[in-house]
């Protein structure tokens, strides 16, 4: 179906049949994985770093480190990963940048396209399996090294909760409370699990994430000078965070591990917790 | 086998098109007027789900009279081809005069082409600029010319008198509740030059409002409101209240 939007010709067929349509089926070429792809050198291309997000009752924060790297190399300083999807949606994405940068424009087109085209919003389940069919067509990218995985976080109308959507690279998904992507994972998950909790604010869960990203980059990045891109979905919306509003968090961090630097610590376990809390074990 | 009858082309033209303007004259009105804040569109329409005015793309909406199905059509096309070239260029390379053209092409080759029937629609296109002397609204008659309009336009049933009441009470820099009753007043005008009652329920009215901070401007305003305006003192602030009614039903 080739997507001709140059001519000033009469609408193209594939425009005026009747039946579902979704930008990502009328895209030339099919949209990214029927693409042929080069047999080596993705390793050269930039690489965004990690993205959390956690839940907390009114919400979902995200969050997302900034450099890029190629290979080893810094690549760039101020990359962006965490992005509106529409909204009442947001996403974070990892890995190679251009795909990502490419799976994110081509999410929100499906997103308002479905909106204007049916008249309603789609629920975020339907998103999210949207995305996941993304995710999937861009599989073959995937065994190129150039995968995309990112995380996808809404409010749900209809459950009135913020939800958090992980994927692997087939496009699996599945929901979690938490959930970390990306080089510094391991190290991120780690952290929030001992760190996230039912009854955070939100102003603790972006404080959380942004421990955590500090656990992924193993904490060693104290010269890092650009703060992580935060944004939190309510019920009122996405709302990235004001840089000031970050920079406020990051300090606080920061300082906080200049006297512990390892971050805060957990309690070995419940009896030790209730010990050191007072409560009645 | 017998001979088809000989007709001629300027016959067959022409039947084609009193084909088509029947059913367009048969359908409700639809009134676009430009406002200080923007573009208003007033439809005169009972139903809340089957929409004569929907949004295009960030600063363009469309608004159709005529055989439901086929300007149905004609919108999802336009949906496409707006979100497409918004994804393959840049969402501000998407515009109405290019939307128009496509429109245009579309309707003049169904008109002239024998195996089809004729589209019984009347399209219009708009785009709100970032000052009134920068809004587009094209008409786009059943047979694919484009007419390029300004201020107020009315197209459907009994477009003529509508539009020359329009014409002759309209003025520019109106506030949205004196352009709201101005399309009102012409909507209620039949063909017998008597006048029926309009309740802002049989009224779907949008918006292209460019003094709204997102990046699309287009939004339905509730019934409500739409009472409001007709009934208060004019021009309130569209964004005062019921933003909720933006874009969708929820």
């Amino acid at each position: 179906m080739a997507a001709e939007t140059r001519s000033a010709g009469r609408a193209p067929a594939a425009f005026l049949t009747p039946g579902p349509s979704s930008p990502s089926a009328q895209v030339n070429g099919g949209f990214p994985g029927d693409r042929p792809l080069p047999s080596e050198g993705a390793e050269e291309a930039p690489y965004g770093t990690t993205v959390v997000a956690a839940t907390f009752p009114g919400g979902v924060v995200l969050a997302g480190d900034r450099p890029a790297t190629t290979g080893s190399v810094l690549a760039q300083q101020n990359l962006e990963n965490v992005f509106p999807a529409d909204e009442h949606s947001g996403l974070g994405i990892p890995g190679a940048t251009g795909p990502a940068a490419e799976v994110v424009r081509l999410f929100r087109s499906e997103l308002e396209h479905s909106e204007k085209a049916e008249g309603s919003r789609l629920s975020l389940e339907g998103k999210a399996n949207r995305l996941a069919a993304l995710v999937r067509g861009h599989l073959a990218g995937a065994f190129h090294g150039l995968a995309v995985v990112p995380l996808f976080a809404g409010w749900d109308k209809e459950r009135r909760k913020a939800r958090l959507f992980t994927y692997d690279v087939t496009g699996g998904r599945s929901e979690a409370r938490f959930a970390a992507v990306g080089p510094g994972a391991v190290h991120a998950r780690g952290s929030l699990k001992k760190l996230h909790g039912e009854d955070l604010s939100e102003e603790q869960a972006a404080t959380a994430a942004v421990q955590a990203l500090r656990d992924a980059a193993d904490g060693s990045d104290s010269s890092r000078r650009i703060p992580p891109v935060v944004a939190a979905i309510t019920e009122d919306g996405y709302r990235g965070l004001e840089q000031s509003e970050v920079s406020r968090l990051v300090r606080r961090v920061h300082e906080d591990r200049l006297q512990l630097p390892d971050g805060p610590q957990a309690p070995i376990s419940q009896a030790h917790f209730d010990r050191r809390t007072g409560r009645d074990g | 086998m017998s001979t088809p009858f000989y007709v001629s082309p300027q016959q067959a033209m022409a039947d084609r098109a009193e084909y088509a303007r029947k059913g367009i004259a048969r359908g409700r009105s639809v009134v676009v007027l430009q406002y200080a804040d923007g573009i208003v569109f007033v439809a005169e329409n009972p139903s809340r789900a089957l929409h004569k005015v929907s949004e295009i793309y960030d600063r363009i909406a469309f608004a159709a009279v005529g055989k439901y199905n086929e300007f149905e059509n004609l919108r999802i096309g336009g949906v496409r081809y707006a979100d497409l070239r918004g994804y393959t260029y840049d969402r501000t390379d998407v515009t109405a005069r290019g939307l128009a053209n496509v429109y245009a092409q579309t309707l003049g080759t169904i008109f002239s082409a024998n195996a089809e029937k004729p589209y019984e629609v009347e399209l219009i296109v708009a785009e709100v600029g970032a000052d009134s002397s920068e809004d587009q609204i094209y008409r786009l008659p059943h047979d694919g010319s484009i007419v390029d309009e300004h201020g107020s336009v009315a197209v459907g049933g009994n477009s003529d008198q509508i539009g020359s009441h329009l014409d002759q009470n309209y003025r520019e820099d109106m506030s949205l509740g004196e352009a709201l009753k101005l399309a009102v007043a012409g909507l209620v005008r039949d063909g017998s030059g008597g006048e029926r009652e309009l309740t802002a329920d049989q009224l779907e009215v949008a918006l292209l409002d460019r003094s709204r901070p997102q990046q699309r401007k287009f939004k339905r305003v509730a019934a409500g409101q739409v009472a409001r305006l007709l009934g208060g003192a004019n021009g309130s602030s569209p964004d005062d209240e019921a933003d909720s009614a933006e874009g969708s039903e929820e």
